[in-house]
């Protein structure tokens, strides 16, 4: 017997206020408020959500696990747990682990480590190159195949520069409707690069990350994806220059998908001159006028997607030199609230908008919107996600619960406050804590239609 | 002056105190007792994780001078061979009472970390890191022009001996070479500028940083055109690492040849200079490529002074940063 | 640093401090010239005095003192016969203080060895600035007698220093202030005392013991 859930009061999208009752799973009503007809029986519980937010499960499309191998700094338990507190019912596990997801068994074991935990759908990205070496393609049809039915291949971490490779690599997926989630850096042009290539890294002297070295990439990958006629995801991009191309290509009819991760929507370069290696990133933190441009093209559609790029690591991977520290921050629990305080409360997204950027689009990249991403009806799967738009507060990094502190927005006052969230009916943030779930919880594998 | 971690950082009053401070230790260098008590019972280490004998021998120098105990500790373990880290290092040097840690590091930043990071409380002193700052290599820079071309510049006849208490307002200098990677030429613009200089940075494009525009400073891609049009007072030289040259597609210039033929500054090049312009280089030299024997030994070159000059000028910003009290005087200790 | 604005004998009213003149200027000249004659007596003539002054008042009153010593023995040039010490980097102190600006010390062209070294400061206090000063000059050579010469006395020392020629030996409290005003830095001549109530003490500037 399972929870029936009625949330008082909370407004789908940001709409108007509705009273929403969840049980098997979906959401069994939507009433005005006060109006729910709530079912006998003990087993209801009734959340006040007078004010908040309901939006639909949060769908990241680009999450570092970790595990296999680096357990020490993520495990897919802590990262879904994590990823549960930011409000969201699925991931997208990258490939880089150790080893390499470049294997139906290596998915496979993820996708079951994520049933296990229960916390959201864990859906493993496959290799695009065997080891990510970026020499032969890795066996991409096994894969899709597989019990984790993999659909997005990245070799994240490391572009695929060889251009000939990449173009086998986007016409294969196409068989299985697969994507290829490029990391575009072009790696001749950023041997040693430290930080994004300009005047602050003139003057502090770190080895500069010049911005071509992403665009160059995305502008072949965008040609390639439009003469093999596949579709192409370009991850976390981050220049005013990517921007203008990605803009260029769908308006050119091109079949790509862009991203942009919640630091490169509010962070600047700036930063490096406290050479705290927490600021260091792969893409680098660019300038300000690069903000203003994902966060334009965030609000105009030309990017699709916010994905985190969460990347945890361990502290001694981080209390060093920057030169030798680990390039990635954390991101799962702050996503939403930067996305709130840089797009949504400067007016440039709606709440409706928020839930297309970062759940019904991610889900659609991913193959997943059969149960993911999808609208707030009756009907539909209660993955769901309660937030409390006008709560504050004060980013803690051994708060949260992600197994490393390396976020870098620790000390600063964030707006909004995940309160709930529901994988399929069952809460696994409730009064913005994780309620730890069952253990063999009956996650829906794979999610593909 | 609670570090010395950048001259950017330096206030121009600042700047000329540690100059003239230098002076009064370079007048105390010609003594046959060279040796002074000012900071006996302080510990100064040298941390150093690169290696420049050149460097840690002149702090050492200074500090024993001022009569400090000096602990050298040479980390040389690089990211790859991940050996101690720099917090532990820090920690121990904490626990072992350093008053001052003098750091050379390949990670540009890695002094400021140790300055801010909370590890210890030693002040530091930033003896190069990576191709961000070289402050004290820039003083001695300074010092030295400043000593050499009082009554050159505008602004310095008002300075006494040794342009003591002057500035450098009016006086030009160019600084030829790999500034891209050079320390030494963002710790000397910041400062010069700081002092009232004007600075060129003349290098081919591939050697200067994408955004020096924002710098305090003018560039050129044209040795001979700014010795011949802008008459610099002084010609600071930057080593050019081998390095640079190889990596086949990735180097920084066709051949040793081509660089010295549009960079190098020769016996030839020396001739467009004004009379009383002098050749600086911060060391080692590459003769034959960014300076040719007659430049490096003629008796405009003032190098080895350069070298004379570090020692006082490390003694003064030790002095400078070791001799206070941290916390401001409560009582005065009538004498 | 800079030389006082006001013209000698012509006192700035913003110079002259509260307290009570204990010395005018007369009493400081002649005090001087005193002094000057104890030293050539001391000595036995002037051809082998050496005068140092220690920064700021010490070394007028040393330039002060060379006029006079020229004028009893021709023998002592005041140009050649002159310097001055600064003791900062010898003091025992550094650690208790804000960090203090390091000065010159200049010595006559022919050296200390041999000579006989007339130390010259203005008030004599703990003694630990002379100290500093005796350490100072056994770094830079070896005097055959080294003297002190001091305007002000005012007690108090700290350690085992005695002056061999002073204007005015003058009975203080440990918390009072002696002030020196000369001409050339201050615009008037005139020892100042002050601050008779306790802990009234104010970390000094220069001149201030």
């Amino acid at each position: 017997m399972t929870t029936t859930y009625v949330l008082r009061g909370p407004r789908p999208l940001g709409g108007e206020p509705a009273d929403v009752v969840l049980a098997d799973g979906v959401i069994t009503q939507i009433a005005a408020p006060g109006t729910a007809d709530v079912p006998d029986g003990s087993d209801v519980v009734e959340v006040a959500a007078d004010g908040y937010v309901l939006l639909p499960g949060l769908v990241d499309l680009h999450t570092h696990l970790r595990e296999p191998g680096r357990e020490d700094a993520e495990t897919v338990a802590s990262g879904t747990r994590a990823a549960a507190a930011g409000g969201f019912t699925a991931v997208h596990a990258m490939a880089n682990t150790s080893p390499v997801a470049d294997t139906a068994g290596v998915v496979e074991q993820v996708w079951r480590l994520g049933q296990e935990a229960g916390w959201v759908d864990v859906h493993p990205v496959g290799a695009v190159t065997v080891g990510l070496g970026g020499e032969r393609l890795a066996e991409l049809g096994a894969m899709a195949d597989s019990a984790a039915h993999v659909r997005v291949f990245s070799d994240d971490g490391k572009c695929v520069h060889d251009p000939i490779l990449m173009r086998r690599a986007l016409e294969y997926v196409k068989a299985f409707d697969g994507v290829v989630a490029q990391h575009a850096q072009e790696p001749r042009l950023t041997e040693g690069a430290q930080m994004n290539e300009g005047v602050v890294s003139a003057e502090i002297g770190l080895a500069g990350w010049p911005a071509v070295a992403e665009e160059a990439i995305i502008a072949r990958d965008v040609l390639l994806a439009e003469h093999v006629g596949s579709r192409l995801h370009v991850c976390h991009l981050s220049t005013a220059g990517s921007v203008e191309i990605v803009r260029w290509a769908k308006g050119r009819g091109i079949d790509v998908t862009a991203e942009v991760t919640p630091h490169h929507l509010i962070l600047t370069d700036e930063l490096a001159r406290t050479y705290d290696p927490t600021f260091k990133v792969n893409p680098p933190l660019r300038t300000a006028a690069d903000v203003e441009a994902v966060r334009e093209g965030l609000a105009d559609g030309t990017i699709d997607i916010v994905a985190t790029d969460h990347a945890p690591h361990t502290r001694e991977d981080k209390d060093c030199e920057w030169g030798a520290a680990a390039f990635g921050m954390t991101g799962l629990e702050t996503a939403l609230s930067v996305v709130q305080s840089t797009m949504v409360d400067t007016g440039r997204l709606t709440w409706s908008d928020v839930a297309r950027v970062l759940s019904a689009n991610p889900a659609r990249i991913g193959r997943i919107d059969g149960t993911q991403g999808r609208p707030v009806a009756v009907g539909e799967p209660a993955n769901l996600t309660l937030v409390d738009p006008a709560a504050t507060r004060t980013v803690d990094g051994r708060a949260q619960a992600t197994a490393s502190g390396n976020t870098p927005f620790a000390g600063r006052e964030l707006p909004g406050r995940v309160v709930a969230t529901f994988l399929r009916g069952r809460a696994t943030v409730l009064d913005g804590a994780p309620v730890q779930a069952p253990t063999g919880s009956t996650a829906v594998g794979g999610g593909v239609r | 002056m609670k570090h010395l971690l950048s001259t950017a950082d330096l206030a121009k009053d600042e700047a000329i105190e540690l100059l003239d401070t230098a002076a009064q230790m370079a007048a105390t260098q010609s003594r046959e007792i060279k040796k002074l008590p000012t900071l006996r019972g302080r510990t100064v280490v040298n941390l150093f994780f690169e290696d420049s004998t050149r460097t840690r021998i002149s702090f050492e120098t200074a500090a024993k001078r001022l009569s400090a105990d000096v602990i050298n500790f040479s980390a040389k373990g690089s990211s790859v061979s991940k050996g101690e880290s720099l917090k532990d290092t820090a920690l121990t040097l904490h626990a072992m009472g350093a008053d001052a840690v003098v750091v050379r590091h390949w990670a540009s930043g890695a002094p400021y970390q140790l300055a801010h990071a909370g590890w210890l409380d030693a002040a530091v002193l930033n003896a190069g890191d990576g191709t961000h700052m070289h402050p004290t290599q820039a003083l001695l820079d300074a010092y030295t022009i400043r000593r050499h071309l009082g009554g050159h510049g505008g602004g310095l006849r008002r300075g006494g001996d040794d342009g003591v208490g002057a500035d450098l307002v009016g006086v030009k200098v160019a600084i030829v070479g790999d500034v891209l990677h050079s320390r030494v030429a963002r710790a000397n613009v910041w400062l010069l500028r700081t002092l009232g200089a004007e600075v060129t940075l003349v290098a081919p494009p591939t050697l200067l940083p994408i955004g020096v525009e924002a710098w305090p400073c003018r560039t050129s891609y044209d040795l001979d055109a700014t010795l011949a049009d802008w008459q610099p007072d002084a010609v600071m030289m930057l080593r050019v690492q081998r390095e640079r040259m190889s990596g086949g597609a990735g180097a920084f210039f066709p051949s040793p040849l081509e660089y010295t033929r549009y960079f190098g500054l020769d016996a030839r090049r020396l001739a467009v200079l004004p009379a009383h312009s002098i050749v600086m280089h911060p060391g080692p030299m590459n003769r034959g490529l960014e300076i040719s024997a007659e430049a490096a030994d003629s008796d405009r070159a003032v190098i080895v002074e350069q070298v004379a000059n570090g020692v006082a000028v490390r003694m003064a910003a030790l002095y400078l940063l070791l001799s206070g009290s941290t916390t401001p005087a409560t009582e005065g200790t009538a004498l | 640093m800079t030389a006082g604005t006001g013209m000698p004998g012509t006192p700035d009213p913003r110079d002259v401090p509260e307290g009570t003149v204990v010395l005018g200027a007369s009493d400081v000249a002649r005090a001087l010239t005193r002094i000057a004659h104890e030293i050539v007596e001391r000595a036995k003539g002037a051809q082998d005095v050496v005068l140092l002054g220690i920064p700021t008042r010490g070394v007028t009153l040393a330039a002060r003192l060379a006029q006079r010593l020229a004028s009893i023995d021709p023998a002592f040039d005041p140009e050649r016969d002159l310097g001055e010490l600064d003791v900062t980097m010898y003091r025992d102190d550094l650690r208790r203080q804000p960090t203090r600006a390091v000065g010159v010390t200049r010595l006559p062209a022919a050296g200390i060895e041999g000579k006989t070294l007339v130390l010259v400061d203005d008030v004599l206090f703990s003694g630990r600035t002379i100290r500093a000063a005796l350490d100072a000059i056994g770094d830079l050579g070896r005097p055959q007698a080294v003297r002190l010469a001091c305007l002000v006395d005012r007690g108090h020392r700290e350690l085992p220093i005695r002056p061999d020629f002073v204007g005015k030996n003058l009975p203080t409290a440990q918390s009072e202030r002696v002030r020196v005003l000369l001409a050339e830095v201050d615009g008037t001549d005139a020892v100042v005392i002050s601050g008779r109530e306790p802990g009234a003490v104010v970390p000094g500037e220069g001149g201030e013991r």
